[in-house]
């Protein structure tokens, strides 16, 4: 059973000074410090966008699945929009560089961005491969299927369209209509270059429609979590993780039910199987789920049931149910309960 | 820019059907020593296409790779160090990469391949 709840995590500013074990390369075990990139040893420019609350979320974001990430053992990472060059400096600090078999890739459209990220790695004694270009435009080709890791911070501002790729600074907030404008020309791009095990991580604005992002990638056959969600003054952040869900593909082929369709004896049935269900329903110490989500009697259009039938017997197999309607308070809540 | 970065970049030109390999000016190669990883090294073989690989790294000067290779190269440990220098120690640090059907130049300044285009062009 798969039950996602991310809420941002209080102890997260301590995250880096986090110890964490791991198998560095011949399997010895080894206690090592996690470090990111330092502000002091930062460089800057006035076309190119400073570090602020969404490029330290990201990075706390990378920091909170870091584990996860040296498991993963990525050949190739990427950055889309480097900017100064802070996210993907962090990442490279993260997870170390060539001897660990770890390659990285930035790009960026401002000219001025790439040059000062190139200044930022070194500064750090970490490199990149960086180039000047529309998102991973020349890339496309040859790269498929071959990146591990892709993290991006977009232009996610809602801004007037003609602003959107604008030259210099601008490039780097504005994201036309819902700020959607950069980041849906992003998401093909990452389908296309991220392995069969590859990772997305990415920032979004609650005015982004974050949950209609994770029901398109779906689509495509990603999975779904909010690794951080922060609110600042004057905005909303979630950074969400995508990945390839075999799960998903294997329902894509399967009799779907969602919904209003499902008859409410089946239901009734469903409820008495998985303690899950029974924990939503008698879970009273959080009265908004239940009334937004009476799961048995009115599911509403966010939420998604999918219950899976054995083709022969016709007995109940898996039930997967998701919602999206919940941003904003608990993340997506989701979970998938396989019979045996 | 590496050769592995190299490998891996087409021309974008708008109507452009064959971007690939972008020949390689060097008008600047700079060398920068990194650690091995078999285990890296022989999982790009696979990814490399390998005559664009050897023609690039002529290009920037060094010709000690062979022409053809099969897999049983990768026992070799004299190749394993070839391959690494080639695919991760040089970098074409000013010069261009010119799009094989149009012969259009994108320049490389200090390291970083500019694939920008002009609005006619996408
Ligand atoms: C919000 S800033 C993030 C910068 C940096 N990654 C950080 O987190 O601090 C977005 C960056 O994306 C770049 N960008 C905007 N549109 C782009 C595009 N079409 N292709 C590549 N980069 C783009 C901008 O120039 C800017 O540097």
């Amino acid at each position: 059973m798969l039950l996602n709840v991310d809420q941002s995590n209080p102890e997260l500013e301590s995250i880096s000074s986090l110890q964490i074990t791991t198998k560095v390369n011949n399997n010895k075990m080894a206690s090592k410090k996690i470090r990111t990139a330092q502000i002091r040893l930062m460089s800057s420019h006035q076309e190119v966008y400073e570090p602020c609350d969404d490029s330290f979320a990201l990075v706390d974001a990378l920091l909170a699945d870091c584990s996860n990430l040296l498991k993963h053992c990525p050949a190739l990472c990427m950055e889309i929009g480097c900017g100064s060059g802070y996210v993907i400096t962090s990442l490279a600090l993260m997870l170390g560089q060539e001897g660990l078999g770890v390659n990285y890739i930035a790009t960026d459209i401002n000219p001025h961005a790439v040059s000062v990220t190139r200044e930022t790695l070194n500064a750090h004694g970490v490199d990149a491969e960086l180039i000047i270009t529309d998102i991973a435009s020349g890339l496309e080709k040859r790269l498929a299927g071959l990146v591990d890791v892709i993290v991006v911070n977009p232009p996610y501002v809602p801004t007037p369209e003609d602003e959107v790729g604008a030259d210099g600074i601008t490039a780097s907030w504005a994201g036309g209509e819902n700020g959607r404008c950069v980041i849906d020309r992003i998401l093909p791009v990452a389908d296309h270059l991220l392995s069969e095990k590859g990772w997305l991580y990415m920032v979004t604005l609650t005015a982004n429609n974050p949950s209609e992002i994770c029901l398109q990638m779906r689509e495509k056959g990603y999975a779904s979590r909010i690794v951080i969600q922060r609110s600042t003054e004057e905005e909303s952040l979630h950074i969400i993780k995508f990945w390839r869900d075999s799960d998903i593909e294997v329902f894509k082929n399967e009799k779907v039910m969602t919904e209003k369709s499902v008859p409410a004896r089946l239901m009734d049935y469903v409820l008495t199987q998985f303690p899950l269900f029974s924990f939503w329903r008698s879970s009273d110490s959080d009265n908004k789920l239940i009334q937004r989500n009476p799961v048995h009697t009115d599911l509403d259009a966010k939420d998604l049931l999918r219950i899976q039938f054995h083709p022969v017997s016709h007995s109940l197999q898996s039930v997967r149910y998701e919602n999206f309607d919940l941003w904003g308070t608990l993340g997506i809540m989701s979970f998938c309960y396989k019979c045996s | 820019m590496r050769l592995l970065t190299h490998n891996m970049l087409s021309s974008n030109i708008k109507g452009v059907t064959n971007g690939f390999p972008l020949r390689i000016e060097a008008e600047k190669v700079v060398e920068k020593t990194v650690e091995m990883n078999p285990d890296f090294l022989k999982k790009m073989f696979d990814k490399i296409q390998w005559k664009a690989f050897v023609d690039g790294s002529r290009a920037m000067g060094f010709t000690e790779l062979p022409e053809e290779v099969d897999s049983s190269v990768l026992e070799s440990d004299e190749f394993l160090s070839r391959f690494h220098h080639a695919l991760l120690e040089l970098h074409l640090e000013e010069g261009a990469l010119v799009c094989p059907e149009t012969g259009r130049r994108f320049p490389v300044n200090k390291g970083i391949p500019n694939m920008l285009l002009h609005e006619d062009e996408v």
